[in-house]
């Protein structure tokens, strides 16, 4: 045990704390804690009911005030500890409020009213999960809908990212022919044009090719990343040409030779990529914002935001359909987060 | 089935010339060598033959068909490759059906053809490995394979032995030997090594800077090398060369001198050699040997170097005024800077021109 | 990326789960049949014909969706009325041009005809300088935290870089929930005497948290790529720099700061491109209020094209122009470092 304390709080040179020790470990804790934290405050609050939400100061646990059937009353009542006249605490159910009094009964004899100061009285808590949250979105609201427009969007735009981009790679790689050069300027040119410079006529090519208001109208302009192609550019230039000549010996087309030897080959470049593009197309948000105007089609980064924009927000479904939202990014994070840091170190690319 | 015929083949990238005019037969059967120093395109030939490369000119026939614009596909060769090139997501057995799976075979057929090369070629234990999972040797053998289950025409193999160790090479080498006996089938084999051109070859073609030196087999080109160049890259150590000037010339012979000054008279019938014309002799090392003293019969010289290798000994000398290396059979006690006199007294001497060809193979008087 | 090694060397993958080849079945058999018509098409034209079969759906969509934009953007921007289709808009000239620079005095966007571009101007001009300064000095620190010899260093790094990969909605929201008025801010001031405030409200609070907010989602971007070329500095400088018995400070400026400077002006240009388009997270975050004290420029154009009416297609492309010509600027300095930072790595 001591040697685990000694290996954890190990530091620079000898045996005494830096104050450079001082402010990593308080830069770390500091900056787990404001990174973590307001996604872990706003899970927590998703579980909130709207009075629970209301309150203020919060707490962090989501608390409901415990309540009793007691006889004699049709609705269950809310349960107290109160401090009475002699100094005793008791546990009681409070029947009604007038003013700064209130009238209670204790439930186990229901029959005598006693009265007791508000101030005097603090609410028997206990901790539950509002999962109503999350449960009257989806049956009530579109957001079942929302979430698998979403998916539909995020799976199919992967797809076709993964097959066009590891098509053009491939040629961009192992091909030699004239405009090779060319192709290549004008990928990486596009990388320059960012989605807010050609917003309003990407609008209306969308809108005359029939694409508005229509998840394909979303998905079609982001599938030929240039990053993608990149990515597996560089990666399918270490397969050595000369298995594509024994391919090519071997009978195989070329497109054989694209499906049986290059795209196996390239699967941990196009898990990468697979990846990126899950992340990129989930979190899209200005694009779908514009190219959705009716509500059935919303994902749910637009059904998130019109509904977070209403005038009267009701925030215990935004805040628990943001956590769902937030489920498979975090998914990612967990499971894949090296495969993304890796990938973006080396290339520098987002 | 398996002749090649290369008429005027021509291969250029834009500017640069790769090949330049090569003409060769290449019988069914045969198992016929490319061999020369790197960049003198060998590979390259190789490749035009398997349809890899584009022919920018001549005709290039396989079974009297012309296949210059036939894909690779299509010409029913194999290839062995330098790397191997074995596909490495695929299994052995894999690896061995792609090809055949390829060209449309039924299963049934494919699974025989694989059990029988993987008998041949003793590879039936690993076929479930992947290629990573196999040393090299093994994945030579994958290779060789995966050209066997085809029945190709012919099997174009190029440094397929470059990747091995030394040891493995020669065991390699001889298999490939006995495979070639036992498929009877026609094999290009290209290779910057001479021994290894040697002892696989029926014929050999030495090629430098896009053109065939010469053609023959193994024993035509050591005995009777075409020019220089030849002389020099057939046979290790390489043959010594003794620049000199004919001094005079008699009906039965002619007289050379050497670089210091020294007379060499020769026998050589019929030459056109006029006196004060420059050439070379060339002598292999192991061709000469040590005179006991009689410096009438030899030449003297002084040791620079001694290699003892135990059945033979490598005598590095300096004579006639210039570098001469000998290699005498058994062990001899010679130390640096010891004057001995070496003698070739029934060695055949190669006589080249200024030009660097042939003229004849001198005796020495 | 990490270059991983090439295939022929990597260990072979362990054979598949059976579960997954089942999957891709389907797959193989739709990838198999397509075969059939490539091959008669390799056969028509060439190999060469099939390299531009491979390039062409990618290129293909590039020319509809990014270049074709790009020039009727220009289109765009010529022509006015609130007609969407290009043969329904009449030619004017510069005009959407002359409107945007319609100022009387210069330096007051109030006085300008479309006031409302200054004004998102301005505002994304001090968000660029405040977010990409304070960013980078935020990540730079962290990064060479994070390359400390630290226990847990991948924990810690990914403690960082968890918000990267947050959607702008959700982040925005995230934030919103905790700078309203009941939200945690004020919980966590109220004890020390503060009063409830509504902080979104209050123009220079909603900026400053839109520069903050904006940092908090994206540093860990930065300090990714800063960590890895600080990681790029070989040790033996460090030791060499120790046993000549070198202050840590000026081991910092002499060694590590210019040593990282290749990386640390690409992150610099990278993070400018961005800022320049700040638009997801702000948008849900403030709406661009209280006023237009938030208002940037990607969601002038945006509501100046798609939300206000009559829409005004001619004068978002307009500005979107501008703003272009200010990417492909920062864009062209970003490559012209990478390719300096090549040579040097050449020579």
């Amino acid at each position: 045990m001591s040697t685990a304390i000694a290996f954890l709080t190990r530091r620079k040179g000898g045996k005494f704390w830096h104050w450079t020790d001082i402010v990593t470990w308080v830069w770390l804790i500091g900056g787990l804690i404001v990174m973590f934290g307001p996604a872990v405050w706003l899970t927590f609050s998703s579980f909130k009911t709207p009075a629970g939400l209301a309150e203020f100061p919060p707490s962090l646990l989501p608390y409901v005030t415990q309540q009793v059937r007691v006889e004699g009353y049709e609705k269950p009542l809310p349960l107290f500890n109160a401090k009475l006249a002699d100094g005793s605490t008791r546990v009681l159910a409070e029947v009604r409020r007038i003013g700064i009094v209130s009238q209670m009964v204790d439930p186990k004899a229901p029959g005598e009213i006693i009265k007791v100061r508000i101030g005097d009285r603090e609410p028997v808590r206990e901790i539950s999960f509002a999962t109503e949250n999350y449960t009257q979105p989806f049956m009530q609201f579109d957001f079942f809908r929302y979430l698998w427009n979403s998916v539909f969007v995020t799976v199919t735009a992967t797809l076709i990212t993964l097959i066009v981009n590891s098509m053009a790679a491939f040629a961009l790689s192992k091909y030699e022919f004239k405009g090779r050069n060319a192709a290549m300027l004008v990928i990486l040119a596009t990388l320059m044009v960012p989605l807010s410079v050609i917003l309003v006529p990407l609008y209306s090519i969308i809108s005359s090719v029939g694409l508005f208001n229509s998840l394909w109208g979303v998905i079609l302009p982001t599938v030929a990343t240039p990053t993608g192609v990149f990515i597996l550019r560089q990666y399918m230039l270490t397969i050595p040409d000369e298995l594509i000549d024994a391919a090519r010996m071997d009978k195989a087309s070329e497109w054989q030779i694209y499906w049986r030897i290059i795209v196996p080959l390239t699967a941990p470049a196009l898990a990468v990529l697979a990846i990126f593009s899950v992340v990129w197309r989930w979190n899209d948000f200005l694009w779908p914002l514009i190219v959705l105007s009716r509500r059935e089609l919303y994902t749910l980064q637009v059904g998130l935001s019109i509904y977070s924009g209403e005038l009267n927000v009701q925030w215990h479904y935004i805040l628990a359909m943001t956590v769902v939202t937030m489920i498979p990014v975090v998914l990612v994070f967990i499971f894949l987060q090296r495969f993304i840091t890796t990938g973006i170190a080396g290339s520098g690319l987002k | 089935m398996g002749s090649i015929t290369l008429s005027n083949i021509q291969k250029s990238y834009g500017a640069v010339h790769v090949l330049h005019d090569i003409n060769l037969a290449i019988e069914e059967g045969e198992f016929v060598v490319f061999v020369g120093p790197s960049g003198c395109g060998k590979s390259t030939l190789l490749r035009v033959i398997a349809g890899l490369e584009k022919v920018t000119g001549g005709d290039l026939k396989i079974n009297g068909t012309r296949v210059n614009d036939v894909s690779a596909a299509d010409r029913g060769l194999a290839m062995v490759f330098q790397s191997y090139a074995l596909y490495p997501h695929m299994t052995v057995r894999q690896n061995l059906a792609f090809g055949l799976e390829n060209s449309g075979m039924p299963k049934p057929e494919i699974a025989t053809r694989i059990a029988e090369a993987a008998r041949m070629l003793e590879i039936d234990s690993y076929m479930d490995r992947r290629p990573g999972q196999l040393s090299g040797g093994q994945r030579q053998r994958v290779a060789i394979g995966r050209a066997i289950v085809r029945r190709p025409t012919a099997f174009l193999l190029d440094e397929p032995l470059s990747n091995l160790d030394a040891e493995l090479r020669v065991s390699t080498r001889a298999e490939i030997a006995a495979l070639h006996a036992r498929l009877k089938s026609t094999m290009i084999y290209v290779t910057h090594d001479q021994v290894e051109a040697m002892t696989l070859a029926n014929r050999i073609v030495v090629m430098r800077a896009g053109r065939i030196e010469q053609v023959g087999t193994p024993l035509d080109l050591y005995n009777e090398p075409a020019n220089r160049f030849v002389a020099g890259f057939i046979g290790a150590p390489h043959m010594n060369f003794i620049e000199a000037e004919v001094a005079g010339s008699s009906p039965d012979g002619l007289t050379l001198r050497a670089g210091d000054g020294t007379l060499i008279p020769v026998a050589l019938e019929g030459t056109a050699l006029k006196t004060g014309e420059a050439v070379s002799l060339g002598v292999r090392p192991q061709h000469i040997d040590l005179a006991n003293g009689d410096l009438s019969s030899g030449l003297a010289a002084s040791v620079r170097m001694v290699e003892a290798l135990g059945s033979e000994t490598v005598i590095h000398a300096e004579t006639l005024g210039q570098k001469l290396l000998a290699i005498v059979p058994g062990q001899r006690r010679l130390v640096a800077g010891e004057t001995i006199t070496l003698s070739w007294k029934n060695a055949p001497l190669h006589l080249f021109g200024a030009d660097g060809l042939r003229i004849g193979t001198a005796q020495p008087r | 990326m990490a270059q991983p090694k090439p295939p022929s060397e990597r260990p072979a993958a362990p054979q598949r789960h059976d579960w997954l080849s089942v999957l891709l079945q389907p797959v193989h058999l739709v990838m198999g049949l397509a075969d059939y018509p490539l091959r008669y098409l390799q056969k028509k034209t060439g190999i060469g014909g099939m390299a531009a079969f491979f390039l062409a759906p990618n290129m293909l969509i590039f020319a509809i969706f990014v270049l074709l934009p790009l020039v009727i953007n220009l289109i765009y921007s010529v022509t006015g009325g609130s007609a969407l289709f290009l043969d329904e808009r009449s030619f004017v000239g510069a005009d959407q041009y002359r409107q945007i620079f319609d100022c009387t005095n210069y330096l007051d966007p109030m006085s300008c005809q479309e006031d409302a571009f200054w004004t998102a101007v301005g505002n994304t001009f001090w968000f660029v300088v405040l977010q990409v300064s304070l960013m980078i000095l935020v990540s730079l620190i962290t990064a060479l935290i994070l390359n400390r010899e630290l226990i847990g260093r991948s924990f810690w790094r990914a403690v960082f870089f968890f918000p990267v990969l947050l959607s702008p909605v959700v982040v925005g929201l995230i934030w919103r929930w905790i700078l309203q008025r009941q939200g945690l801010l004020n919980s966590m001031l109220y004890p020390l005497g503060f009063e409830p405030y509504t902080w979104l409200s209050d123009r220079t609070f909603a900026f400053a948290a839109v520069v903050g907010v904006s940092i908090w989602a994206h540093m860990g971007f930065y300090t990714l790529i800063l960590l890895a070329g600080l990681q790029a500095i070989p040790k033996d400088l460090y030791e060499a720099a120790e046993m000549d018995g070198t202050k840590p400070a000026r081991i910092f400026w002499r060694i590590t700061l210019p040593l990282l400077m290749p990386n640390l002006l690409v992150v610099i240009v990278l993070a400018l491109i961005k800022a320049v388009q700040v638009f997801d997270e702000v948008f849900v975050l403030t709406g661009g209020g209280p006023g237009t004290s938030t208002l940037f420029l990607t969601q002038y154009i945006y509501e100046t094209g798609f939300v206000s009416l009559p829409r005004n297609a001619g004068l978002a492309a307009a500005a979107s122009i501008l703003m272009g010509l200010v990417l492909v600027v920062l864009t062209l300095l970003q490559l012209g470092i990478a390719r300096k930072n090549e040579n040097k790595g050449k020579r």
